[in-house]
């Protein structure tokens, strides 16, 4: 049975999907003062930091991933239609960082049918780990993700997931990326984030670029909130750098998609890209913003070959 | 779940069974197979493991199986060791007017899976079955092209003595 403790103070950075050093700082902006809504804000997100899970790789259950792959067949399958390519493109054994770009607000449809094709593809026995938002997985109803391998992202974490040889999932551009704007569906933007990079060369691991696209059609995306998000202090108090907008179902109008929402049905194609070895192409010393806009510029050159194939909206 | 599909070759059972029982040829006439990989020493016979999957719906789905009946030339049968739980046979017979009954059987499913697992493993059904169609209808048509160029090389063969 799994416990639930308080993380240390090293572990309770809320940084999304990559974080490894990737979570900026917090920038300077209002703090919630002694004002009786700045309480209240505190004392949530100290209720939040509290039910945050001290990661524990050993959390992961084959057995109940393996139980849960007929229903996220059908909800990949009939729902998003989903179709994962290239998964050969992944070395079939040992550690290996996977960088996606992220869609589809806090649902993330991408990383379901994803993590579907992974452990149907290489079986249940491979350790997989995906790096998600401290605030998801502090959610109530969100304790059955840490047994499919995800785990607060942390640099910890993170490095803790390779150095047992897995693979694992990351996405830089986070929340940042996830609740983007849907005209701005088809674009990759990390906000520059490079830990991942640092990460790869730390490890010493191939990084394998996984693009996505469709995500941003499960809803009308209107903005991140990234100004309401700092007026709000949520960059400091949770870390979360947006409060995103959007028009989703059932909501209607829906902010913070806190809640979730019923993502539209819309397909969902996932390309995975040949191992890029950093040592290798770059040197034994490799410029991060070198590397960082060749793999950009990797992803975004499939994500325009895959949205040119797609003729309508959702339908795909 | 439970799906098999069959055909009519026209060529003895040792011609088909030479096909079927050969790793090498899997992914020529297989349909939905992806990958099929010997795994392990023993590439034929008893005992022989192999990697499959078969695309079905938005997954590759499969494992690692496990030669469990190989009598020659009439049945291959196997089980899953990793994976979807599965159950597979290849079973050929000869019939009275020289044909092969081909027939292909697949049993399969997830254990523990519930409702979600029943309902999946239905929903999945008339796409594995047609993977099976096609791929009884795949394999007559190779073995029977075989057949062809094999008396055609005989004939030449013949002319030439």
């Amino acid at each position: 049975m799994s416990e639930t403790r308080t993380a240390p103070a090293h572990e309770r950075r809320n940084g999304h999907a990559p974080a490894p050093e990737d979570a900026p700082e917090p920038e300077e902006g209002p703090t919630p003062g002694g004002s009786l809504i700045g309480r209240v804000l505190r004392s949530v997100a100290d209720q939040a930091q509290r039910r945050i899970p001290r990661a524990d790789l050993d959390e992961r259950d084959p057995d109940f991933i393996r139980e849960r792959l007929p229903l996220m067949w059908l909800v990949a399958s009939i729902w998003f239609r989903g179709e994962v390519r290239g998964l050969g493109n992944i070395p079939d054994s040992g550690p290996v960082l996977l960088v996606g770009n992220h869609s589809g607000g806090n649902l993330t449809p991408d990383t379901i049918v994803f993590t579907l094709a992974f452990n149907a593809y290489f079986g249940v026995e491979r350790a997989f780990y995906q790096l998600a938002h401290n605030l998801v997985l502090a959610m109530p109803a969100m304790g059955s993700l840490r047994k499919f391998g995800t785990v607060a992202a942390s640099p910890q974490n993170a490095r803790k997931a390779l150095e047992s040889g897995a693979a694992l999932l990351v996405y830089p551009g986070g929340d940042y990326d996830a609740h983007r704007p849907s005209w701005k569906g088809n674009h990759v933007d990390f906000d520059r984030r490079k830990g991942f990079i640092r990460l790869a060369l730390e490890q010493n691991v191939p990084i394998v670029p996984v693009v996505s696209i469709g995500g941003q059609e499960t809803a009308f995306f209107l903005s991140r909130g990234d100004r309401l998000a700092r007026l709000l202090a949520l960059d400091r108090l949770f870390r979360l750098k947006v409060l995103p907008i959007s028009i989703a179902v059932p909501w209607g109008l829906n902010v913070g998609d806190m809640l979730g929402h019923v993502p539209l049905p819309a397909k969902i194609t996932v390309e995975t890209l040949p191992a890029i070895d950093l040592r290798a192409e770059f040197g034994p010393k490799p410029d991060l913003d070198e590397v960082y806009d060749y793999v950009v510029d990797l992803m975004q050159d499939s994500l325009d070959a895959l949205a040119a194939e797609r003729r309508l909206p959702m339908i795909g | 779940m439970r799906v098999s599909a069959h055909t009519y070759v026209s060529a003895p059972a040792e011609s088909v069974w030479e096909v079927i029982s050969d790793p090498a040829r899997q992914l020529s006439y297989m349909s939905g197979i992806t990958r099929w990989e010997v795994v392990g020493e023993e590439p034929v016979g008893l005992g022989a493991r192999y990697r499959m999957l078969l695309r079905v719906g938005s997954a590759e789905v499969g494992g690692l199986i496990e030669l469990v009946e190989f009598a020659e030339p009439c049945d291959i049968a196997w089980t899953s060791v990793t994976g979807v739980d599965q159950r597979g046979r290849w079973r050929l017979r000869e019939t009275a007017d020289g044909r092969t009954k081909v027939e292909l059987r697949l049993a399969y499913g997830i254990a523990g899976s519930g409702l979600g697992g029943w309902i999946a493993e239905h929903v999945a059904a008339p796409m594995v079955k047609d993977h099976l169609r096609r791929s009884v209808q795949q394999l007559g048509r190779l073995v029977e092209a075989e057949q062809v160029r094999a008396r055609a090389a005989a004939r030449r063969t013949a002319q030439r003595v």
